[in-house]
């Protein structure tokens, strides 16, 4: 995985091909070892990963994997997953299928007035939210599509030294979109 | 009924039924090793962890009973790691014991601390490090489950001392829901349509291969397979990890395809319409270059793990089960093939211009080592076990032994593992003790391990090792040879240091010595009458022999080479 260029003039967080596996894991140590550690020795390329306690049960864990499907067929990304042992199920989740989300944190260094009413003006258009002020910067927030995410931070580049953080994202199935049972 | 974490993990390996431990302790394993002096399990003291891994496996490879190994922490677990690996790409069952540092100690660094289950995450099918005595019988009850079901693996368990010191109250695992593996599912039922659709293919088919596989072995699906070829016609190669599935004697049987395979199997693959791939992942040693391979086939694939569809080579149709089932199931449908004389009539024609073949012998020596191999197999009993190393001898052992049963081979495929040869053959014979057991080594291979012929020697294992001996690193000199100009680089090890025969004395073996056609009969003889002690016998053999047929090394199949009597004229 090769992050992009701080100040590249595209910024790519979604491959042109990308699948979303939903992996349902046993909450055991070293599960996550298990899963980078398959990525890395097949060449498999990850694009983003967020894991969270399951919703039902406290002997899982639900990890979201936006994989690269150019790196590999998904197929085969999906059927070496499935051998690791403490991966208990398997969603594969298509791009046009899939409710996908995500959060971003930036925090704006802001020396004066102009940059601060610039600022809120962006923050305006795309929905995001302020959660932390201070005298010298702003710390903004949005969740929303990966897309709605790449927007902002590629509009919140032009404000000079920036710091921003995105979660990766999480995704569900559209309703009355089924998604590929696996495993 | 308390027991110390120690006695429940020896009294679980005995539920496992679990007859031979292959091992050697150390620190963090010493309290296992106390209560084994109480157990009916058999231990054979190794003299090198790597040793203690190929016994384990050679026993494996010839009983289809799990390997059982146990070593301590730290360079005792590394020193396993090869066999382990070896293993894993062979997919030989495995469960691998080792001592951890205690607990209390894991991740400061310890005193022959290391951390095993995260070196061996590539190469174990699964592994456990256990974190409370109560939970061992579940561990072990689990890691014989997971390397003996589905696609069978290495299992690796890793023990700390105050683990195996604490207190448990015994219990046992009845039910496979007490193994707590939510997550896996090794089998599944047959698809119908896939088989089906496998039916129609073969019926249609004119020119059909049934490419079999070590996963063939591993379901016991030989009997199956015989009458399966014997119904349908079709021409059948082995690959070198199921050598033995289908015996050699059948008329039916091709040998051996890939880099170093016969003639008729790796053309008739080529010129095939229709692969049946049983058990078998489309190796780079069999593919030669992916893109030319057996252009014209279409491809139906069995195999239990699905992730070996599709991942070199596309499969019209894919059948996810395991070689005996899938034979099963098409034969229930009643699977037929049309007329395939056209077929078999080319087939014979490459049979009979391009047989395996090797320069005359010389009386005087030095020695043909092909004619070594066929000199020991024809004056081998029935039913002999073979094993070997890794490099030219290991391919004129699978060109020109005959292998007539399963599980009658023992080599290290995959992972191509020097060193493999000796500990294996040990593993064999201590498996199966009613059968002859014969490793064919190289020179290299052979000082690699072959310190542990001492403990075949102290152990009562009568082995036989033929070393054929020819003073070279002898595939990468061939390859040195053909495809770097002669120049020789690092390959040379001299045939008289060490002196084999003074060795294998020294180890408590009877050490011969053959460096004509004379005396190779005569040690061979002499070998065979020695049942109490093992054999060692030097064979003084050619370094300028190579192995053909030979396809190079990212080459297409239709480019194989001949043994040079054989060129010339039309293909």
């Amino acid at each position: 995985m090769t992050p992009p260029e701080p100040f590249a003039a595209e910024i790519v967080h979604t491959p042109v091909r990308h699948h979303i596996l939903s992996v349902l894991v046993e909450n055991k140590a070293g599960v996550l070892a298990r899963i980078a550690g398959l990525f890395a020795r097949r060449g498999f390329n990850i694009y983003s990963l967020a894991v969270a306690p399951a919703e039902s049960d406290a002997r899982f864990s639900r990890v979201t994997i936006v994989v690269d499907a150019e790196s590999a067929p998904i197929d085969q990304i999906v059927g070496q997953l499935d051998k690791l042992v403490n991966v208990v199920a398997i969603r594969d989740l298509a791009p046009r299928d899939a409710l996908e989300r995500e959060l971003l944190l930036a925090s704006v260094p802001v020396i004066d007035h102009e940059t601060r009413a610039r600022l809120l003006d962006t923050i305006a258009n795309v929905g995001a939210a302020i959660v932390d002020v201070d005298a010298s910067a702003v710390t903004v927030t949005l969740t929303g599509t990966p897309g709605a995410c790449d927007d902002l931070e590629r509009t919140l580049e032009s404000f000079a030294g920036v710091e921003l953080h995105r979660t990766g994202r999480v995704a569900l199935p559209r309703l009355g979109r089924t998604a590929t049972a696996t495993a | 009924m308390q027991l110390t974490g120690a006695q429940a993990l020896i009294k679980s390996l005995e539920q496992q039924g679990v007859e031979t431990i292959f091992g050697l302790p150390g620190g963090a394993i010493l309290p296992v090793y106390d209560p084994l002096l109480d157990s009916p399990i058999r231990h054979i003291l190794a003299r090198h962890e790597q040793g203690a891994g190929h016994m384990a496996e050679g026993y494996a490879l010839a009983t289809g009973r799990p390997g059982v190994a146990m070593v301590t922490s730290g360079p005792g677990a590394t020193n396993i790691v090869t066999p382990i690996g070896n293993a894993h790409m062979d997919s030989t069952p495995l469960v691998v014991i080792t001592g951890q540092v205690a607990t209390t100690s894991i991740g400061t660094d310890a005193f022959q601390e290391c951390d095993i289950t995260g070196i061996t995450m590539g190469i174990t099918k699964h592994n456990f490090l256990v974190q409370s005595a109560q939970e061992l019988p579940r561990a072990v009850a689990a890691a014989f489950h997971l390397a003996t079901t589905g696609r069978p693996g290495p299992v690796l368990i890793d023990v700390p001392k105050d683990v195996s010191q604490s207190m448990m109250e015994w219990w046992y695992p009845v039910t496979l829901d007490e193994l707590d593996l939510p997550g896996y599912h090794p089998t599944r039922d047959v698809d119908e349509d896939a088989i089906a659709r496998a039916v129609e293919l073969i019926s249609r088919a004119e020119r059909p291969v049934l490419l079999v596989g070590g996963g063939t072995l591993k379901s016991g699906a030989s009997e199956a397979l015989v009458a399966f070829a014997e119904a349908t016609r079709m021409p059948v190669v082995t690959t070198l990890m199921a050598r033995g599935a289908f015996p050699d004697s059948h008329d039916q049987n091709l040998g051996m395809p890939g880099m170093h395979g016969t003639y008729p199997a790796v053309t008739a693959l080529q010129r095939s319409d229709l692969l049946v791939v049983l058990g078998a992942r489309f190796d780079d040693r069999v593919t030669g270059r992916v893109s030319a391979f057996a252009p014209d086939a279409s491809v139906i694939h069995v195999d239990i793990d699905r992730a070996e569809f599709n991942k070199i080579r596309h499969a019209d149709v894919t059948v996810q089960t395991d070689v005996r089932t899938a034979l099963d199931a098409l034969r229930d449908a009643g699977v037929t093939t049309p007329p395939l004389d056209a077929w078999w009539s080319e087939i014979r024609a490459w049979r009979s211009r391009y047989p395996l073949t090797y320069d005359e012998p010389v009386e005087d020596g030095p020695l043909r080592p092909q004619h070594v191999i066929e000199a020991i197999a024809q004056r081998a009993e029935p039913g002999t076990i073979v094993a070997s190393g890794v490099g030219q001898h290991q391919m004129w052992t699978s060109q020109f032994w005959h292998f007539e049963e399963p599980r009658t081979w023992v080599n290290s495929g995959g992972a191509g593992t020097m060193g493999f040869g000796v500990p294996a053959a040990i593993g064999a014979k201590v498996g199966r003790p009613d059968r002859a057991v014969w490793c064919i080594d190289g020179d290299g291979c052979f000082q690699m391990t072959a310190q542990e012929l001492v403990t075949a020697r102290t152990e009562h294992i009568p082995i036989k090792v033929a070393i054929l001996n020819n003073a070279h690193l002898g595939m990468v000199r061939q390859w040195q040879e053909m495809f770097y100009d002669e120049r020789y680089s690092e390959v040379y090890l001299s045939a008289d240091l060490p002196d084999y025969v003074k060795w294998a004395e020294a180890m408590g073996c009877v050490g011969l010595r053959a460096t004509n056609v004379k005396e190779m009969a005569d040690v061979i003889d002499e070998a065979n009458a020695i049942n109490d002690v093992p054999v060692v016998i030097d064979f003084r053999t050619d370094a300028s022999e190579k192995v053909f047929p030979m396809v190079a090394a990212g080459a297409s199949n239709d480019d194989i080479m001949v043994h040079p009597s054989q060129r010339g004229g039309a293909r």
